[in-house]
């Protein structure tokens, strides 16, 4: 039997964070930006100093989760518009999972290695 | 009042199931004089000339959505779409509302439409017993239903939205989500939450990316991204 299903009862939660995660990926980036014009990037040292302090690392993290977060959503919507065989979908899920929480993880690493 | 005629070209999308292997484009010719102001009206002395032409219509004025079809590209009411709004000189191209199964020519299957429609209950709920006249609004709730109840089903809108196109078994559509939003917002109705239960789903709702084709092709002037964002804001209220 092949019947056709819908009402997963979600979708809000994604809805709602992929917006606010465009808002802290619009903020973070206005403020490198400001920071540029600044001088932040002028030389590498300048650039080490800058990425070096407490709070930049921490906004810079919190603008890859989002990032993360927000291509998660959006991927995944490209998957379900797209692939319609369930198995071949949730391999793919899975896959993008793993791959962007692995990005998460080695970004950070970077940001706290510099 | 001068009654001159002129020569209008048309492409139209021909398809008989029975006949034809695969769908092609006819080139016809018709005279039209200046009492064919719309399109429907150029449409009828086409169809006395080619009486093989197969087409729905019916009210002629906008009301019924019997003769919504897809106009230079752009879906849209045939009697509501002026022959003056046409370039000159260009043939006018016909084509079936796009998405839907073509029965014949630009007749479409809408049962796909219909269904989404009807999965939201579009009806009053209310348990209540029925009073002795009528259920009352005050005036300022009976102005939240305006922009909604007026649609008339012609399909432009969820015809033209991609969302629909790719999934249009799951996703509701601009206008099966606007009918939910007329009920939604309607205060004599009691299954508010039931109703946004119904929606709350990855596909009947939130396929939804606010590419707004729907605004821009409705024969109404009605705004479903409006009423969807309506529905996703009364879902963050509950939540939060």
């Amino acid at each position: 039997m092949n019947r056709l299903v819908v009402g997963a009862h979600y979708g809000l939660k994604d809805w709602l964070a992929q917006r606010i995660t465009a808002i802290v990926m619009a903020v973070y980036t206005l403020i490198i930006f400001a920071a540029t014009l600044g001088g932040a990037t002028a030389s590498r040292e300048a650039w080490h100093a800058f990425m070096a302090h407490g709070f930049i690392r921490f906004i810079t993290f919190l603008f890859i989760v989002s990032l993360c977060y927000h291509a998660w959503v959006g991927i995944r919507d490209i998957w379900m518009d797209y692939i319609k065989p369930a198995a071949i979908r949730v391999t793919l899920h899975v896959l993008t999972l793993l791959a962007l929480v692995g990005y998460a993880g080695w970004a950070t690493q970077i940001i706290w290695r510099l | 009042m001068t009654n001159a005629t002129r020569t209008v070209q048309f492409k139209i999308y021909r398809y008989d199931p029975d006949q034809d292997a695969k769908p092609y484009m006819q080139d016809i010719e018709i005279e039209i004089d200046s009492t064919d102001r719309k399109l429907l009206d150029a449409m009828v002395k086409l169809k006395a000339k080619d009486d093989s032409i197969a087409f729905r219509r019916s009210c002629r004025e906008g009301v019924c959505g019997s003769d919504a079809m897809n106009i230079n590209g752009k879906n849209g009411l045939a009697c509501l779409t002026a022959m003056d709004s046409f370039p000159a000189g260009k043939p006018i191209v016909l084509r079936p509302l796009p998405g839907l199964p073509v029965i014949r020519d630009l007749i479409v299957d809408m049962t796909q439409f219909f269904k989404q429609y009807n999965s939201i209950k579009p009806y009053l709920i209310n348990n209540d017993p029925p009073p002795e006249r009528e259920r009352l609004q005050s005036p300022e709730d009976r102005e939240e239903l305006n922009g909604l109840y007026e649609c008339i089903l012609c399909a432009c809108c969820s015809t033209s939205c991609p969302s629909f196109w790719w999934n249009p078994d799951k996703f509701v559509g601009p206008a099966g989500l606007l009918a939910a939003y007329r009920f939604i917002a309607d205060t004599r109705d009691q299954a508010t939450s039931e109703r946004l239960d119904n929606l709350e789903d990855p596909y009947r709702l939130f396929r939804c990316h606010t590419i707004m084709n729907c605004v821009d092709v409705c024969p109404k002037g009605l705004n479903p991204t409006k009423a969807i964002g309506k529905i996703k804001e009364m879902m963050v209220r509950r939540a939060v």
